[in-house]
């Protein structure tokens, strides 16, 4: 296609060429990488959308549960509701560490060995 | 006119040097730094990202200022304030919302795009037409947003000011309008970020002093607080459960879900958040931006819980309807309760929490054009009319002129929203940006098989469908609170699209992609895979 654009290239960052990338996206340190993160990633989305539909859910079709008085005025929808925010900074954080000790070493391993050799 | 309008307004007029003092500040402010961040930027990457020199901490307030817009502010506590329990719903959606962004999003982004969403989603693909179409999204997702704020900038202006004529609303609007186009004709992306930042300091500030001066109204006791807003309400345990503004009905239940739906989906597709991500140097950076994010936006949004129950257990429920509609101006009249109705400190509290308001709305609607007129001048104007034959210059200059028009679009249609819930508004752009945006970003990223033809109908079919449905529900017209009341050409039932629509745009990028002939580009496919995980050659 003539008229279309290339892609941006920059000058400054290294640029491997596309046999480079085809090799390494075939590699076993690109394959471990990936499966790092979508085996990780994936089903912990999926997790917690569930998680949150079911809340969702619930506040639409439960409303005897959800009214339960839990402490003085504090119902079963308040404690509901604080927990998705509770989850959230829990799962972040657990997303924060494993892709520190996971992701990270590996990624930048792949990367320094593509832009040096370029 | 409501009694407490014409006190809020009485107390204001007495006030209104220091109001306009409070205001101006902001806004000198802002152009100072604005012209500053002008004198440095020199290059495209300066204009777009930033000079992609932001830390992570930095980026991750100007995300947060990005993101707690009016409608966070205005809108969650308004919605708290009239509803109970159920406003509570948007500041869970809303923060969860970031998991999807962080696991999936924000570094792969990072690392394979340059300068906007259509990078991203038109890399593997042939450019001009996925290009079109992304800047398409882009352009309407950034303008439903911007109505929701110019419409809570009316708003604010109407109850500080006691300007209640429609000219008045509307010059506010145009205002706004005219401070946005100089934001970021002159600063670009390095001076929207500053503007970002100074202005998240002050909303959480803001925000934490009217939750520490309700909690300490009721020394601190939660269960105290929800009980008396419950009595206040006059609706009792029920303003404490869901169901009091989605449980009347199944049509209504249903609406809930699909909110629900758009608000989880939402932010990992809206273009002017995505755009940020591109200022800082690193995937790592972009994470930490995330991180950050969450933190702070989760801690705001635990407040407007406080803020929006602090304005029902102080405030009559007719007060807050009678100032506006869709209970917009509870946050402001609460702080004007808590300071003393008739007191000099009332006014003042009122004021300083309107100031910040308003620099709220300010920010995000800088941010809002910038991604849009990035995502014109580069998608569009460079890549598609210039076929990539223009210079960063001329490129620049586009992204200024389109600036200017966006502004525009944006003051008249926002002149016509300004009754409507802010909230309400920022859900439809949610929905929006996760059927026509979301899929695409997605199927880009992990879909090997996915084509051009994919993400055409995903992106159009996705977009056409929300779009189309909020033009046919009430939100339009045949209520009271529609945008045009007079008329009523609705038959969508449900208010928020999301239930429909954002099935409808993933469905459709398989289906194109699966009836289409083209062969994926399995060269380009590897090279956006190992670029996007690994961070090699990103800019």
């Amino acid at each position: 296609m003539a008229t279309e654009t290339p892609p941006p290239s920059n000058t400054q960052t290294p640029q491997p060429s596309g046999e480079e990338f085809a090799e390494v996206q075939q590699s076993p340190e690109f394959a471990e990488l990936r499966h790092s993160h979508r085996s990780f990633a994936f089903p912990l989305t999926f997790a917690f959308i569930a998680w949150y539909l079911l809340y969702v859910l619930l506040s639409n079709y439960a409303d005897d549960f959800m009214g339960t008085k839990v402490v003085g005025n504090i119902n079963v929808a308040l404690v509901l509701g604080l927990a998705q925010f509770l989850t959230t900074f829990l799962i972040a954080w657990w997303y924060a560490r494993h892709a520190a000790a996971k992701l990270d070493p590996k990624a930048e391993a792949i990367k320094s060995r593509m832009e040096g050799g370029a | 006119m409501s009694p407490a309008i014409t006190l809020a307004a009485g107390e204001a007029s007495e006030h209104r040097p220091l109001i306009i003092t409070l205001f101006a500040v902001f806004v000198a402010v802002t152009l100072v730094i604005t012209i500053w961040a002008g004198r440095q930027t020199k290059d495209a990457a300066d204009f777009y990202a930033g000079g992609r020199q932001f830390t992570g901490f930095q980026n991750g307030l100007a995300v947060s200022g990005d993101y707690m817009s009016a409608a966070s502010f205005l809108g969650i506590a308004g919605a708290i304030a009239l509803f109970g329990y159920d406003g509570f719903l948007y500041s869970i959606g809303f923060l969860v919302a970031w998991l999807v962004a962080l696991l999936l999003v924000a570094e792969p982004l990072r690392n394979s795009g340059r300068y906007t969403m259509g990078d991203v989603l038109a890399y593997r693909m042939r450019q001009r037409p996925v290009r079109t179409a992304a800047g398409t999204s882009t352009i309407v997702v950034s303008i439903f947003y911007l109505l929701a704020q110019m419409a809570g900038a009316g708003v604010l202006v109407s109850l500080l000011l006691g300007i209640t004529s429609d000219g008045g609303k509307i010059g506010i609007v145009a205002l706004v309008g005219v401070l946005m186009i100089v934001y970021v004709t002159i600063g670009g992306m390095k001076g929207t970020t500053w503007v970002q930042m100074v202005k998240a300091v002050l909303l959480i500030a803001g925000a934490l002093l009217l939750t520490f001066m309700v909690l300490a109204k009721f020394n601190f006791n939660l269960s105290d607080l929800l009980g008396k807003a419950a009595d206040n309400s006059g609706k009792g345990s029920a303003f404490l459960e869901p169901g009091l503004k989605y449980g009347a009905t199944g049509t209504s239940k249903l609406d809930f879900l699909s909110l629900g739906i758009a608000l989880v989906l939402g932010t990992a597709g809206l273009p002017h958040i995505l755009i940020r991500f591109y200022t800082v140097p690193t995937a790592k950076a972009a994470r930490k931006s995330v991180l950050w994010a969450i933190g702070l936006i989760g801690a705001f949004y635990l407040m407007t819980l406080a803020l929006g129950f602090g304005a029902a257990a102080l405030i009559k429920p007719d007060e807050i309807i009678a100032s506006n509609k869709s209970g917009n101006t509870a946050a402001p009249l609460l702080a004007l309760h808590l300071g003393g109705v008739d007191s000099n400190w009332g006014a003042v509290l009122l004021a300083t929490i309107s100031a910040v308001a308003f620099a709220t709305i300010l920010a995000v609607v800088a941010g809002l054009t910038l991604a849009s007129s990035s995502s014109f001048a580069h998608d569009i104007y460079a890549n598609v009319i210039k076929k990539g034959q223009a210079t960063e210059k001329q490129e620049i200059n586009a992204a200024r002129w389109a600036t200017v028009g966006i502004g525009a679009v944006s003051v008249v249609l926002g002149a016509l929203a300004r009754d409507l819930n802010v909230a309400g508004l920022v859900a439809l752009a949610f929905a929006v940006a996760a059927s026509a945006n979301l899929p695409t970003i997605l199927y880009s990223l992990f879909w090997k098989r996915f084509t051009t033809a994919g993400a055409l109908w995903s992106i159009y079919g996705g977009l056409v469908t929300a779009v189309g449905l909020v033009l046919f529900s009430p939100v339009v017209s045949g209520k009271e609170t529609s945008m045009f009341p007079s008329v009523d050409f609705h038959w969508f039932p449900l208010e928020n699209p999301g239930i429909i629509s954002i099935p409808v745009g993933f469905l459709l990028g398989i289906v194109g992609t699966l009836l289409s002939k083209e062969v994926p580009d399995a060269a380009k496919y590897a090279e956006l895979e190992v670029r996007s995980l690994t961070g090699t050659g990103a800019h």
